[in-house]
């Protein structure tokens, strides 16, 4: 399993788009915004947690469809398929490469883009955590739906239409962490509920996975 | 040692083949044979596990089955020894030292996989076969896009490595590989067209 990640992990960085590309969409949304409702940083400080949360689901959805969709059309993904690996295993591991490559970074860059937005500095803590916790849940929920979209041609918006509304549930719980961050509200029944939704699709979703990939392998 | 017994198959809903019985021992190849369309790509995929059988049973050693097809899982960004490396890893196999000569890949061992040739591609995926070091292999069309020598180097693999070891093949092909082996035409088996029940088949 340790080979698969390896793997990816290394065809994300030479075959570039991996960490860039999400990132610098992230980048670009965020900027925008200012540009959009205008500088004023009262406004733009009281709605930079969703902002922020928003962005990032938008940039972590843009490298889900090739999570599955480059080792089904090598072929790998029937050898993996009759490998010693088990199915469900390849999943976590196809989630977790994800979320390395988009998460993460999305996580360490995002308090920079807090600062163009005008985050209140109480919330910035918030919101290293609730990134840093809610976005494996993204990479999981998204392996889940690319294994879902995987046989299909042109299977990237179908993949957004049935991946985002399954990320409201952590994308409210983890805007709504910073905002009570940044207002000096306890954040910790927020973080909680998102850290379960993250436990909860690491324990599940792999077997459903697996078991979407091996209808879609027939 | 290889049994498979009453065997049917469906592509799609659409039932292929049905009755199929065959055995082979150990050490030994089978070729199957039969017009496209007969469904040998459906059998190959059905008896490696990839899809279920809609009928009878396969009988062979448990995770000692390896299924190769058309496409050979060969990432671009990655050299020849790096993706042989990773299917080895995967199957916890160490990478035989004479495996690039075997298959005349030393002088491509670092090159990247997307600048090979179709040919040169075949033979790295050829190459995985010897590998991952199992048991039972279902060779779909192994020796498309190859030229004569390189036919020749696969055969040779084969007889003299992987069946000798008493390991077991069962190749799709339209050529002749040269082998002893015994052949199966499958067209006696082709699947009466509605045999296999209701047009659900494919949602199930």
């Amino acid at each position: 399993m340790i080979a698969l990640l390896l793997r990816d992990l290394r065809l994300a960085i030479r075959a570039g788009g991996g960490f860039g590309l999400g990132l610098a969409f992230f980048l670009i949304v965020v900027v925008l915004v200012p540009f959009g409702v205008g500088p004023d940083t009262e406004l733009l400080s009281r709605i930079a947690p969703g902002i922020l949360w928003v962005a990032s689901l938008l940039a972590a959805l843009l490298s889900l469809d090739r999570i599955f969709a480059l080792d089904y059309e090598d072929g790998s993904l029937a050898l993996l398929a009759t490998s010693p690996l088990p199915l469900e295993g390849v999943a976590m591991v196809k989630a977790a490469a994800h979320w390395i490559t988009t998460g993460l970074p999305l996580t360490l860059a995002a308090p920079a883009l807090g600062f163009l937005l005008s985050l209140t500095p109480e919330a910035y803590p918030y919101l290293l955590l609730s990134l840093l916790i809610g976005t494996p849940a993204l990479s999981m929920i998204g392996t889940f739906g690319a294994a879902l979209t995987v046989g299909l041609r042109r299977g990237g918006l179908l993949l957004s239409l049935l991946v985002l509304p399954l990320y409201v549930p952590t994308l409210i719980f983890g805007a709504e962490a910073i905002r009570r961050g940044a207002e000096g509200l306890d954040p910790t029944g927020a973080l909680m509920l998102m850290a379960g939704i993250t436990a909860g699709s690491f324990a599940l979703l792999p077997f459903a996975t697996a078991s979407v990939l091996r209808i879609n392998l027939r | 040692m290889l049994r498979v017994q009453n065997f049917a198959c469906a592509r799609g809903g659409v039932p292929v083949l049905a009755g199929v019985n065959f055995e082979v021992e150990a050490g030994n190849a089978l070729i199957l044979r039969g017009p496209n369309g007969i469904g040998k790509t459906t059998l190959l995929r059905s008896l490696a596990g990839l899809q279920p059988a809609t009928q009878g049973t396969v009988e062979f050693p448990d995770d000692e089955g390896a299924y190769a097809s058309h496409a050979d899982g060969i990432k671009t960004a990655l050299t020849v020894t790096e993706n042989l490396k990773f299917w080895a890893d995967v199957h916890g196999a160490r990478l035989p030292a004479d495996i690039l000569d075997t298959f005349d890949l030393s002088d491509l061992r670092d090159r990247l996989g997307g600048t090979l040739s179709a040919g040169q591609k075949r033979r790295l995926g050829l190459a995985r076969l010897g590998v991952i070091g199992r048991k039972v292999l279902f060779l779909d069309e192994p020796t498309v896009s190859l030229d004569g020598f390189s036919v020749k180097l696969f055969a040779n693999w084969l007889q003299n490595t992987h069946l000798a070891a008493g390991r077991i093949a069962v190749i799709a092909t339209h050529i002749d590989l040269g082998l002893s082996a015994p052949e199966l035409d499958l067209t006696p088996f082709k699947a009466a067209p509605d045999a296999g029940g209701g047009s659900d088949e494919a949602f199930l």
